[in-house]
């Protein structure tokens, strides 16, 4: 760690197994992370996303595999470099502030070994960037709930870490708040210019933040990709499903680059294991459905939402299959109503049933 | 914490490699410190010998002594009954002495034949009755107190104590244990109360009149008539002494005394301590801080004791109490002596 | 969020290592006890199980139910009125209620015995004032196993009230205002929220009460009340009979252990960590007119029976003997018993406070059954554990002393045996479990991200234990260290049997004036127990009272 290694990523996660005894909980997880990038686990709750995380900063031992930080690896089976010889900073679900400590004390934590006056500017400029410059000699129990992760976070920032570890941040926050502090932690992750691991359940949180997102789902790694990648190109069933909003349509395949289903025939790129006649399922985004008064494809208002800019329609076929639709809001249909649409889908994506 | 730190350590330095002292002997002590202390004092005094002092109950200083074997420190065992020492002996933890004043001073029933240990003072286990409810007429010997006309008078203390397991033990010996067991069932079907509290309880429940008998040793009695407290003399008043059995094997007496170790080291001042135990001067003191009768002939009682007259003690060798005192446990717990 | 600690994380191995035999060494009392069951025993087995054994189980079974009813309701109910009402009088009763603890069980026996025994002045009084005579009315007799109950809940209900009234103190405000929210009115509020959120600190405190109530031995003996204790004195010494009283002891801590197997159970897997770190303060509940009557009252009880009484007593007979029993002598049992009070506390916390910590950081079941096993020392009577020291001491000594003569003919002597280490290690035994359960207690409410926290922060493990935990938990170690040094002030049975020569203690004058019926002489030095514990006991209730967070 003390040599860094320039030419390897900053984070390996090598093909690592995780195990509370006989229990697997990680299986076969790799990714990597470049220096200065944001990466994002998302999954359900105990789908071993956290788990990895506490891999990664030392805290559970790798049954198989290897982490790496900067090329040095740090975690194999039987030996595990300790969590505080990582120089990786964590921010806790609960933030974990130290309850006897000021605020400015907690921030200092990291860098006690620090000359005082070094020390101290630190503390104040960390103070400032989270903006509670007024709270350093106040004590945790006196924040709210918006001040204590902005603290805990510039405890783990302090030390200048090589990785920075977020689980679940923002988890007992309101929708507001959560995507306030979500642009300000990656904007000041930024500004630090840290490397991140963020775990979270929440795809808007991690869409907000990560640049990188691993979709985790019974503790398997089922995709790895930008936030782009994974909402429209899905590599499994799980993650079309998981990532945004969309129905999954039976179709047939008629060649090598049409699908049939009960909206029409769709062109698109097939994967060529994919031969004739097979029966699939195909992802339909709520964008991929457009309202069209002219459509002579008709289907019956079941439910709509009212989102501000649009609605989202879910709609019945008349096979009795269910799909979603993203209407601008001027179009105020009533349930039951029947109302034309089309479908202008860009990315084809199948998996077989 | 650094000061706190410190003041135990400075408390506890004293502790280590304190033994250097010129000319010292060590004694372990079931005599409760009170009761011992000035006595030492006053033979440091004379002789300029220190006593280190540690008290505690008979059978914790023995299972000290025996743990602590051949190593121990302990140059003299006190107990305040003949069947510890006797048990002490058997273990092995005693040295015989020879010395001619122990002999000549102590008769030959208060001491260990083979001068294993030494009876220092005596004290009797009389029968204390109410003045004005008993009449002494009616008194005869421990056996009559099975008779159905005490039912519900007599008051004992329990059996954990000593006191009544080498009463017990004492009749075993002479009367052997079927004849003791029927003794012991016939005494508890009398029992007033359930055995509780110490020997003083005993006298105060005849004063109040919980019960009319009770059984307890002699010093207790005399040390409460002379009590500072009124109400502890008051109580004591209302009873008076009997000696039992004058006609056959008298009175159950026991003795307090001391044996050397088989550890000791300072043999020489041991043996003066144990010699001046019996000085005349030591012997008074017994008798007047303590009320026991001294076991030196010709020092007289305290002048309660003398009130009392002479009663003629059981003449046993006192070694027998301490050989059937798990027998007399066990046939307490059988009639339901508890 | 699942609790990181019970996962296999490889450890620095001296934690476990070092945790596994420390608990071995302070077992090794007991276990040299128990080495006794497999002597054979069979004819006094059968003649104990045939006479007596039915009395000794049915007596301490009814002597802990008793013991445990009275300090549970005494405990829990001062407790909460103390910390989550108003009345007058409760700033008095937060530190009042805790003076009992500083009475030896023993001295108030010996005290109140003075006062209630059918010879005593408050029957005599009666009799004279009634013309009664013996027989013409009843009066419950003290020298029971009622009494008995009475005595120890008497002196034990401070274990509960401190540890329950830490547990309120400290519960956060939003717990309780969402009780409030949905309508839970004060009783309410206590039974389904306060009272199963306090929990584990009213169990902990059980227990120890429970424990020491098991242990007596000086109470019951005086009673004439046929328990374990005695029964295990009596099998001993006056059967001569080690093997049985060991079997005696064996089935004691079978008593403890279905004790801690049914509050394990009861339990289960639920974790009581804090979920909300905001503190306010506490909103007491106002009372008023014959509600506040009611709780004055209620609070006064357990204080002027188990402490104004028996010490105003003391009091009288101290003064009425001072010219005998005041002198420089004195003033060395105050310092002897201070000294080995204050060591035996600071030994018996650090040791807890490592083990504990060794448990959260490695929580194998290895760990945790040495950590339960270094802790049973409380159940068992201190002249067990005595001779248990006693022992192993005096073997190890003889055996250096025989191999350094041997080897160089020169006699080493006793090392340990007989100095004030034997008694400190004796002590420790006796008392570790008092500081171990009040750590872990602590322990346990600091979350497990806080340790996680440090060391992402580069702090090894040792140190988090001295920067993060001992901070937080500062209230916790302070209730532990000045409940040992109560404890020890108290004890008596260890420091007879083990102390050095020409040392006497407060506890040790007070029970041999008190054993040999000289009550009044025995006064001062137990009025002295008394009032420098006094001095620790308002400390802890101070120090609770600041600890809580949010209270500056």
């Amino acid at each position: 760690m003390n040599k860094p290694d320039t030419t390897a990523p900053l984070l390996e996660v090598d093909r690592i197994r995780v195990r509370y005894g006989d229990l697997p909980v990680v299986e076969d997880m790799s990714f990597q992370l470049e220096q200065g990038r944001i990466g994002c686990l998302l999954g359900l709750s105990g789908c071993g996303k956290t788990t990895v995380l506490r891999a990664i900063a030392g805290f559970e031992p790798v049954s198989e595999g290897e982490i790496r930080l900067g090329g040095q690896v740090v975690s194999r089976p039987g030996w595990s470099l300790a969590p505080e010889q990582r120089q990786v900073g964590m921010v806790f679900q609960d933030f974990a502030l130290f309850p006897h400590l000021t605020i400015a004390d907690n921030i200092a934590f990291g860098i006690r070994q620090q000359a005082a006056s070094r020390r101290e500017a630190r503390v104040s400029e960390l103070l400032e960037l989270v903006g509670l410059g007024a709270y350093a000699r106040g004590y945790p129990h006196q924040l709210s709930g918006g001040q204590q992760p902005r603290v805990a976070l510039a405890r783990a920032i302090a030390p200048r870490p090589a990785l920075m570890l977020l689980d679940e941040p923002f988890s007992s926050m309101d929708k507001e708040l959560r995507e306030q502090l979500a642009r300000e932690v990656r904007a000041i992750l930024r500004h630090e210019g840290i490397t991140a691991v963020l775990v979270t359940h929440d795809q808007l949180e991690a869409f907000l933040m990560a640049d990188e997102i691993g979709v985790m789902h019974a503790g398997r790694l089922e995709q790895w990709g930008s936030a782009y990648e994974l909402y429209h190109e899905p590599g499994s069933r799980f993650v079309a499903d998981f990532v945004g909003q969309g129905v999954l349509l039976r179709g047939t395949v008629l060649n090598d680059h049409q699908v049939e289903t009960e909206l029409g025939i769709i062109d698109g790129s097939i994967d060529p294991a994919f031969a004739r006649n097979d029966d699939v399922d195909v992802l339909v985004r709520p964008d991929d459905i457009i309202h069209d008064d002219d459509s002579p494809m008709l289907t019956e208002v079941c439910d709509k939402a009212f989102r501000g800019a649009d609605f989202l329609y879910t709609l019945r076929l008349s096979s009795g299959a269910r799909v979603l639709s993203l209407v601008p809001s001027h179009h105020d249909h009533a349930i039951g109503e029947r109302i034309g649409i089309r479908l202008d889908l860009d990315h084809l994506v199948m998996f077989r049933r | 914490m650094k000061t706190v730190l410190f003041s135990i350590l400075l408390f506890l330095m004293p502790m280590f490699g304190s033994f250097a002292l010129a000319a010292e002997v060590n004694l372990y002590s079931a005599r409760q410190e009170a009761l011992i202390k000035p006595l030492l004092d006053r033979f440091t005094e004379q002789t300029g010998i220190q006593v280190n002092l540690v008290s505690a109950k008979d059978d914790t200083l023995i299972k000290r002594l025996e743990s602590e074997g051949r190593n121990s420190p302990a140059d003299l065992l006190l107990t305040a009954d003949a069947g510890r020492l006797h048990r002490a002996s058997e273990l092995g933890l005693l040295a015989p002495v020879e010395s001619t004043v122990l002999e000549q001073r102590i008769p030959a029933n208060y001491r260990d034949p083979e001068g294993h240990w030494f009876g220092l003072s005596l004290r009797a286990r009389p029968i204390l009755y109410a003045r004005d409810r008993v009449d002494p007429e009616a008194l005869s010997t421990y056996a009559d107190l099975t008779d159905p006309r005490w039912k519900g008078r007599i008051c004992i203390r329990s059996s954990d104590n000593i006191y009544n397991q080498s009463l017990v033990a004492a009749r075993i010996a002479t009367h052997g244990e079927a004849d003791t067991e029927a003794w012991a069932r016939g005494l508890v079907a009398n029992f007033a109360r359930p055995p509780r509290g110490g020997d003083r309880d005993q006298i105060k429940a005849v004063a109040a009149g919980q019960c009319d008998i009770a059984i307890a040793n002699t010093y207790y009695l005399a040390a409460m008539l002379n009590d500072d407290q009124e109400s502890e003399r008051a109580s004591a008043e209302r009873l008076a002494v009997f000696w039992p059995d004058q006609d056959g094997s008298g009175v159950h007496v026991n003795v307090s005394g001391i044996g050397l170790t088989t550890a000791a080291r300072n043999r020489e001042q041991a043996l003066r301590l144990m010699e001046f135990l019996v000085s005349d001067e030591a012997q008074r003191w017994y008798a007047d801080s303590n009320h026991e009768y001294p076991v030196v002939e010709g020092v007289e009682a305290s002048d309660t004791l003398k009130a009392w007259g002479t009663f003629k003690p059981d003449g046993i060798n006192l070694s027998e109490l301490g050989r059937y005192n798990a027998d007399a446990l066990r046939l307490m717990d059988r009639v339901g002596w508890r | 969020m699942t609790n990181s600690l019970a996962r296999p994380f490889r450890l620095p191995s001296p934690w476990r290592a070092g945790v596994i035999l420390t608990a071995l060494v302070l077992a090794l009392p007991v276990l040299t006890v128990f080495g006794f069951v497999f002597q054979p025993a069979g004819e006094v087995w059968r003649h104990l199980a045939d006479t007596v054994l039915k009395d000794y189980v049915l007596n301490s079974a009814l002597l802990l139910l008793g013991v445990g009813l009275g300090t549970l309701f005494g405990g829990v109910a001062s407790a909460w009125l103390c910390s989550m009402c108003q009345f007058p009088g409760r700033r008095m009763f937060e530190w009042a209620l805790l003076l009992p603890m500083a009475m030896p069980a023993y001295i108030i026996a010996y005290t109140y015995t003075g006062m209630l025994d059918f010879a005593g002045p408050v029957q005599t009084g009666l009799r004279d004032l009634f013309g009664w005579s013996y027989g013409d009315y009843w009066f419950p007799e003290i020298r029971s196993l009622g009494g008995a109950i009475v005595m120890l809940s008497l002196v034990l209900y401070p274990y509960v009230y401190l540890l329950a009234r830490a547990a309120f103190l400290e519960q956060s405000i939003c717990v309780l205002e969402v009780g409030r929210t949905l309508r839970a009115g004060p009783w309410t509020g206590f039974f389904r929220i306060a009272l199963p959120l306090a929990r584990p600190a009213v169990i902990a405190g059980l227990s120890l009460a429970l424990m020491e109530a098991l242990a007596d031995y000086g109470t019951v003996q005086y009673f004439g009340v046929a328990t374990f204790t005695t029964g295990i004195f009596r099998t001993w010494f006056g059967l001569g009979d080690a093997a049985a009283a060991a079997q005696l002891a064996a089935l004691m801590m079978s008593f403890v252990f279905i004790l801690i197997v049914l509050e394990r159970w009861s339990r289960r897997q639920a974790r009581y960590h804090h979920t909300s770190g905001r503190y306010r303060h506490l909103p007491r509940y106002q009372l008023r007119g014959w509600r506040a009557v009611a709780a004055f009252g209620l609070c006064l009880l357990p204080l002027l029976f188990g402490f104004l009484l028996p010490a105003g007593q003391l009091l009288v007979w101290a003064v009425a003997t001072a010219e005998k029993t005041l002198d420089a002598e004195f003033l060395r049992l105050v310092w002897h018993s201070l000294g080995l009070a204050g060591a035996a506390a600071v030994l018996a916390v650090l040791l807890g406070l490592f083990m504990a910590y060794g448990k959260r950081l490695r929580g194998s079941y290895g760990v945790a059954v040495a950590v339960r096993i270094a802790g049973m020392g409380y159940a068992v009577p201190g002249t067990v554990i005595a001779v248990g020291v006693l022992i192993p001491f005096a073997w190890i000594d003889n055996r250096i002393d025989a191999w350094m003569r041997a080897s160089f003919d020169i006699s080493t002597g006793l090392l340990l045996s007989g100095t004030l280490v034997a008694l400190l290690f004796a002590y420790t035994v006796r008392f570790l479990a008092v500081s171990l359960q009040t750590v872990e207690a602590g322990l346990g409410k600091i979350k497990p991200s806080m340790d996680d926290a440090a060391r992402s922060l580069g702090l090894p493990p040792n140190q988090v234990l001295t920067r993060i935990h001992m901070p937080i938990m500062r209230g916790s170690l302070l209730t532990a260290l000045l409940l040992v040094f109560v404890d020890v002030l108290k004890e008596l049975p260890a420091t007879l049997i083990l102390r050095p020569f020409n040392f006497n203690t407060l506890a040790v004058r007070a029970f041999e004036l008190a054993s040999d019926e000289r009550l009044a002489e025995s006064a001062t030095a137990a009025l002295a127990i008394v009032l420098v514990g006094i001095i620790p006991v308002i400390l802890l209730s101070r120090s609770i009272t600041r600890a809580r967070p949010g209270h500056e």
